[in-house]
């Protein structure tokens, strides 16, 4: 099989996380050996697929974990008035 | 400085052990704590009654104010651990309700980050993660262990977007149905002859975290989540199709094409946050 480079593209997500079986990842990595254009579009995919899942991109609100758990707490207060809810509210 | 912790059990899908890990784990596990400076302030409590079969993947890197920000709220990036799951939900549910904070605390992000990608509001996603954990609890007895507890917990909190959505009359944007998937587009990625590599480092730079941030949040909703639950909160694509109430293939489709939008999207305005020189001074703003 040879493929060309709207075949590549079609497959670069799935290439990105390894779900493409042996035989097709052979055929994509030869063309990529040759083609300047996929090699370009594989890096700049991973690339952009890297720098998202940092931490510095997407974090969340201030004070949103406490705020969070203190919500928890006051209904798990009004659900257990008598405190047999175990005491502490394990929030840290 | 910005920190990614994974807790893994061993035997979990994607468990990989670092070499420097791998002769004293639990020195190692310790000295990943020590230098993060969360210790003493690391929810161990969430640890299962067998800590021999964790294993620990840490990277800390980057010292800028809103990682600060993010290590004082203790957010953490963690995978599932059924069996302690199991555990915790069988003493909530006898009476140990203290114990939800720590069955909820791996779930805290993502259920932010899915209602965020719905909503697309802070305050409001927010507001929609409280409600959500408090659904959770109080169907906590109906949980039946065929998914993963953070999948059963990520389906209550999109019901309770989609919910809100439609309560404030927002057509219902997220219509999961094959046929958005079968319809066809532009999915032709930006063509480029080279590549220079963004490192992570540029991220210092907060105009890039707006641009990545304002690519996303430009996405279709049904790309957006996602992306938000597979590339941010590195969900694997089974957990995600649960999640998102969507099939295997679906979720892989719309990985594929989120990622040519971005990538095309992104790819020429990220040139000039690449290097300009590797010399031995490396990284040049």
């Amino acid at each position: 099989m040879r493929i060309d480079c709207q075949h590549v593209w079609e497959y670069i997500s799935a290439y990105i996380d390894g779900e493409v079986d042996a035989e097709l990842r052979a055929e994509i990595d030869k063309h990529l050996e040759t083609c300047e254009i996929c090699s370009a579009v594989l890096d700049s995919t991973r690339n952009v697929v890297v720098l998202i899942a940092d931490e510095r991109v997407f974090e969340v609100p201030a004070g949103f974990s406490e705020r969070f758990h203190a919500h928890i707490q006051r209904a798990l207060d009004a659900a257990h008035p008598d405190g047999l809810n175990g005491g502490d509210s394990g929030m840290g | 400085m910005n920190r990614y912790f994974r807790l893994l059990t061993a035997n979990q899908p994607g468990a990989r052990r670092p070499a420097h890990f791998e002769s004293n784990r639990s020195e190692a596990a310790s000295e990943a704590l020590r230098r993060s400076g969360l210790e003493g302030k690391w929810p161990i409590l969430i640890l299962p009654p067998e800590p021999r079969d964790i294993v620990w993947e840490g990277r800390i890197r980057g010292k800028g104010s809103r990682a600060k920000a993010n290590r004082e709220q203790r957010t953490l990036k963690v995978t599932s651990n059924p069996e302690f799951e199991a555990d915790c939900i069988r003493r909530v549910l006898a009476g140990e309700t203290h114990l939800f904070h720590d069955l909820i605390r791996p779930c805290e992000r993502s259920i932010y980050f899915l209602l965020y990608s719905l909503l697309r509001n802070e305050s409001e996603a927010e507001d929609a993660a409280q409600d959500t954990a408090i659904k959770v609890y109080l169907n906590l007895k109906n949980f039946r262990g065929d998914a993963q507890f953070r999948t059963w917990v990520l389906s209550i909190a999109r019901n309770e977007g989609l919910g809100r959505l439609r309560k404030a009359g927002t057509r219902r944007e997220d219509s999961l149905d094959a046929e958005t998937d079968e319809q066809t587009g532009d999915y032709t990625p930006a063509i480029l002859t080279s590549w220079r590599e963004v490192p992570s480092q540029a991220l210092e730079r907060q105009e890039l975290g707006t641009m990545l941030r304002k690519a996303i949040g430009g996405l279709p909703v049904i790309y957006r989540n996602v992306v938000l639950l597979r590339d941010i909160e590195e969900m694997d694509v089974r957990e995600t199709a649960q999640a998102l109430g969507i099939s295997e293939g679906a979720v892989k489709v719309r990985l594929h094409r989120a990622r040519a939008l971005l990538q095309k999207e992104l790819a020429p305005r990220l040139e000039g946050f690449a290097p300009k020189s590797k010399g031995l001074l490396g990284w040049f703003k």
